[in-house]
């Protein structure tokens, strides 16, 4: 078993995607399928883009297991008010000026479902946010 | 086709060389919404874009993209540059439009993959 702790830096764009890259790194290591990685890497660039976006900071924990890939992002920040709103494709509070940067589709949240073989998301306003996921190796 | 035959032919711009040149380029995506490309992005596929800033170059590296070019001459900002250089991404650059870099590429045999 694999395990690793991670953090993002709510706010800093310049290391945006940063924390994926350890997490691809360590996935090509272990020899993972190519396809899982890629799946991986939806849903870690997505999860840490937001945590960059709209959240403090957030602790990433990576987990590799004979079975599975799990990872968990907690954050500090906001939260979430209306999660099925969140999790609706094309919903985004994004600013102006992240959506100059090509963020605020609306379809990080719903893609990271999408790409996960389980995922949780709870989240309490003023507290933060928390997503599970699961990416089974076979 | 090479990437570097790609360059030649449609007399891109290198901004940065990067780690793909001598790549063979399977495909090819526009998009200017990262969460759609980081989705659909494919490996050793070209990434024709609009965006300029920092985060594109992670976008690439994280999809093993064979190379972004930027249209519209736009001009990326240098926090882009530095990221491009360190990630090993190959960064082009053309004064034509997404729609005419894509019809030009398509006429190289280079599809939608
Ligand atoms: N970690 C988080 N903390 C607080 N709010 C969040 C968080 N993640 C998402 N949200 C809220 O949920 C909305 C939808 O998120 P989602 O990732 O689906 O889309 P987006 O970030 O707005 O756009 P995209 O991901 O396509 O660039 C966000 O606009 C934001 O309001
Ligand atoms: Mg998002």
């Amino acid at each position: 078993m694999f395990k690793k702790v991670f953090r993002v830096e709510g706010g800093n764009f310049q290391k945006a995607g940063s924390v994926s890259k350890q997490i691809k790194k360590i996935l090509k290591q272990l020899n993972l399928d190519g396809e899982l990685i890629w799946r991986a890497m939806i849903i870690a660039y997505e999860a840490e883009i937001n945590a960059v976006l709209y959240a403090h900071e957030c602790q990433v924990s990576l987990e590799i297991t004979a079975e599975k890939i799990y990872m968990r992002f907690k954050d500090k920040g906001p939260g979430i008010p209306d999660i099925s709103l969140a999790m609706t494709e094309g919903y985004s509070t994004a600013t102006r000026a992240m959506r100059e940067r090509g963020f605020g589709a609306g379809l990080g949240l719903p893609n990271i479902r999408k790409t996960s073989d389980h995922f949780e998301i709870t989240s309490t306003v003023g507290v933060g946010t928390t997503l599970d996921i699961d990416l089974f190796l076979n | 086709m090479r990437l570097r035959e790609i360059v030649e032919a449609l007399n891109l711009e290198i901004l940065n060389e990067g780690e793909h040149l001598d790549e063979v380029v399977l495909g090819g995506y526009v998009g200017d919404l990262l969460s759609d490309v980081i989705a659909s992005g494919t490996a050793h596929h070209l990434w024709v874009t609009i965006q300029v800033h920092e985060n594109i170059i992670a976008v690439a590296s994280l999809k093993d993209l064979a190379g972004i070019i930027v249209a519209k001459n736009s001009t990326p900002l240098e926090e882009t540059l530095e990221n491009a250089r360190e990630e090993g991404v190959t960064l082009l650059r053309s004064p034509l439009n997404s729609y005419q870099l894509v019809t030009k590429l398509s006429e190289l045999g280079i599809s939608g993959g």
